[in-house]
């Protein structure tokens, strides 16, 4: 169509062999040059947190009680990290199914990439996010004077907890957003973003509430994260009497490690069986 | 089969629940031409274009593209075709070139030839002038011509086209065509679906008919429409008393048999392909003073196609009585 296109040398089309790493690195790639075009999710995504923060800790924060006395904001911020990790994860699922639902998914099927390289960037993606967001929350949390009582040590294990419970989640976003496809779905998971952060002990003590409920509250993957990491970061917390309550540093390893073998392979499948 | 068969489909079968989709779906497209792929929604041709180009399983048949077969060595195929949907697969957020670039490394050309190739894309594709502006921002026209540079990014030897012109204007319309018409001077096979019988004829070399999932009628559109007795002339006249003369006049300017609708005083005559076919008919009505309230010439449709083939109606409206 154009003269200029006939005056260059023609581009040699010999194409190189998929590959799962360079495939995953070009869509990783993707995603990051997106986010640079388009900051505005993220951007809106970490106003929302810090928003939080702010609203506990002097919104809310003057009404609770602290079990024996300690700081409140202290006692917020383990909560709060572990908070930010649940909300982060429609963003995934919207992706997910934004690429599904314009065709994108299927323009990469009909392509010679590795399968698994769309979830793998996709993950790798959100998780980078992911320290960028806990990133701006510990400094919020520094500026409302939550401090780690520690040491590097435990402090980089806490971190380490907290991202491991969002790779996790993130595998739950893109099932999610593999499953149900469009708006329902991203509206659902954040409806359900609050709930499962109330019903945990990131705000209030599972011993407060009912029977049930606090025993629900107490397994919820989010309480083994919340109570391990008030644990490493010297913060106050509540303890009980509940098995799972004694043993959050384990469960806060165990949960997320169930929860990626469970809706990674889910994922994964799901993935395949867009061929029918 | 022959070597030159670009695209090659036997017997192909894909069942949804208690449905086919595809229920004996035969194709051949010789290479370096382009196939029509003509039917309602529902009728299977998304289907097939899916299965060509590996993104559903086929339950039962055999299908070849670019000589390579599309279950055992789907890879093969891939790097082979060219795919565009019904509605332009881009990633909105980013800008025209870098959706180029990102498919040409996902194509494995590396990330230097990607990038000149979505330079020559994009001079190519008249889509220079917005190469650094977000896709978001494109007309629909424009983000057809991209899709279809995304599809050409390794020159494919196969080049789907589902509903390539769905939800755009005239002049949408017609920049997408006459991009197709460049690629195919190259020598790209093209598999076009559409609903629409000018599309078809603009620009399929041969046109096959599918309705419930399989190829009911295979030809050039010269003969498809041959077969329908080619296009009517209608003349509305303007008094009811003129109605006889105006069949006399009609019946010999057109030379072939009306038919009288005396309701609405209107005469139709099949008139084929006759050039000036119209204008002889209004100078014989002229001639004896025969006033027309209203005079049409009617090309065939998808529905006359449907009608003509299968004895009923394609699209689900109700035809006006």
């Amino acid at each position: 169509m154009s003269a200029a296109s006939m005056s260059a040398p023609p581009v040699d089309l010999t194409p190189g062999r998929p590959a799962l790493l360079a495939d995953s690195g070009t869509l990783i790639w993707r995603g990051l040059a997106r986010w640079r075009r388009d900051p505005g999710p993220l951007i809106a995504s970490l106003g929302f947190n810090i928003l939080i923060v702010l609203m506990f800790a002097y919104l809310f924060g003057g009404a609770l009680q602290v079990p024996g006395g300690g700081s409140y904001r202290e006692f917020l911020m383990p909560g709060m990290f572990v908070m930010t990790m649940v909300f982060g994860i429609s963003l995934t699922t919207i992706a997910v199914a934004e690429d599904l639902e314009r065709g994108v998914t299927d323009r990469l099927r009909s392509m010679p990439v590795s399968p698994l390289a769309p979830l793998a960037a996709r993950a790798v993606a959100d998780m980078l996010f992911a320290v960028v967001t806990l990133g701006v929350l510990l400094l919020t949390g520094l500026a409302i004077g939550w401090r780690a009582h520690g040491g590097v040590g435990a402090t980089l294990a806490a971190l380490g907890l907290i991202l491991l419970l969002r790779f996790a989640l993130i595998w739950v976003g893109i099932f999610l957003g593999l499953v149900a496809r469009g708006q329902t779905a991203v509206v659902a998971v954040q409806t359900l973003e609050f709930p499962l952060g109330f019903l945990s002990n990131a705000f209030v003590a599972p011993s407060t509430m009912p029977a049930w409920l606090g025993a629900v509250a107490a397994w919820n993957p989010l309480s083994a994260t919340v109570g391990a990491t008030r644990e490493l970061f010297g913060n106050p917390g509540w303890g009980g009497d509940s098995w799972a309550a004694q043993h959050y540093p384990l469960l806060a390893v165990l949960w997320p490690l169930v929860l990626v073998a469970v809706f990674l392979p889910l994922s994964v499948a799901r993935y395949r069986r867009l061929a029918g | 089969m022959t070597r030159t068969d670009a695209i090659v489909a036997q017997g192909l079968r894909k069942r949804y629940r208690d449905r086919y989709a595809l229920d004996g779906f035969d194709l051949r497209v010789p290479q370096g031409t382009v196939c029509g792929l003509l039917g309602p929604n529902g009728a299977g041709k998304t289907t097939s274009v899916r299965i060509l180009s590996t993104l559903l399983r086929l339950d039962e048949g055999r299908a070849e593209v670019a000589g390579f077969d599309v279950t055992r060595q789907p890879d093969q195929v891939r790097y082979r075709i060219g795919l565009v949907g019904q509605h332009p697969a881009l990633d909105e957020a980013l800008s025209g070139r870098q959706n180029l670039v990102l498919f040409g490394r996902l194509f494995h050309l590396g990330r230097r030839r990607a990038r000149q190739r979505a330079v020559e894309l994009l001079e190519r594709f008249g889509l220079a002038d917005a190469a650094e502006q977000p896709v978001s921002t494109y007309s629909g026209g424009m983000r057809r011509r991209l899709d279809l540079a995304a599809g050409m990014i390794l020159a494919p030897a196969v080049l789907f086209l589902d509903e390539p012109t769905t939800g755009l204007d005239p002049r949408g319309r017609n920049e997408v065509w006459e991009s197709v018409r460049e690629l195919v001077r190259t020598g790209t096979t093209v598999l076009l679906t559409t609903q629409q019988l000018d599309e078809a004829d603009q620009l399929a070399d041969r046109i096959s008919v599918v309705e419930a999932g399989r190829v009911i009628a295979e030809g050039t559109p010269d003969d498809l429409k041959t077969r329908l007795g080619g296009d009517r002339i209608e003349v509305v006249v303007a008094a009811p008393t003129d109605l006889a003369a105006a069949v006399a006049q009609i019946r010999r300017a057109a030379d072939d048999e009306p038919t009288v609708d005396v309701d609405r005083r209107m005469v139709s005559v099949r008139v084929g392909h006759q050039a000036g076919a119209l204008v002889d008919v209004l100078r014989a009505l002229d001639a004896v003073n025969v006033p027309v309230a209203d005079v049409a010439l009617r090309r065939p449709t998808l529905d006359d196609v449907f009608l003509h083939l299968t004895g009923h109606r394609a699209a689900t409206a109700e035809v006006a009585a």
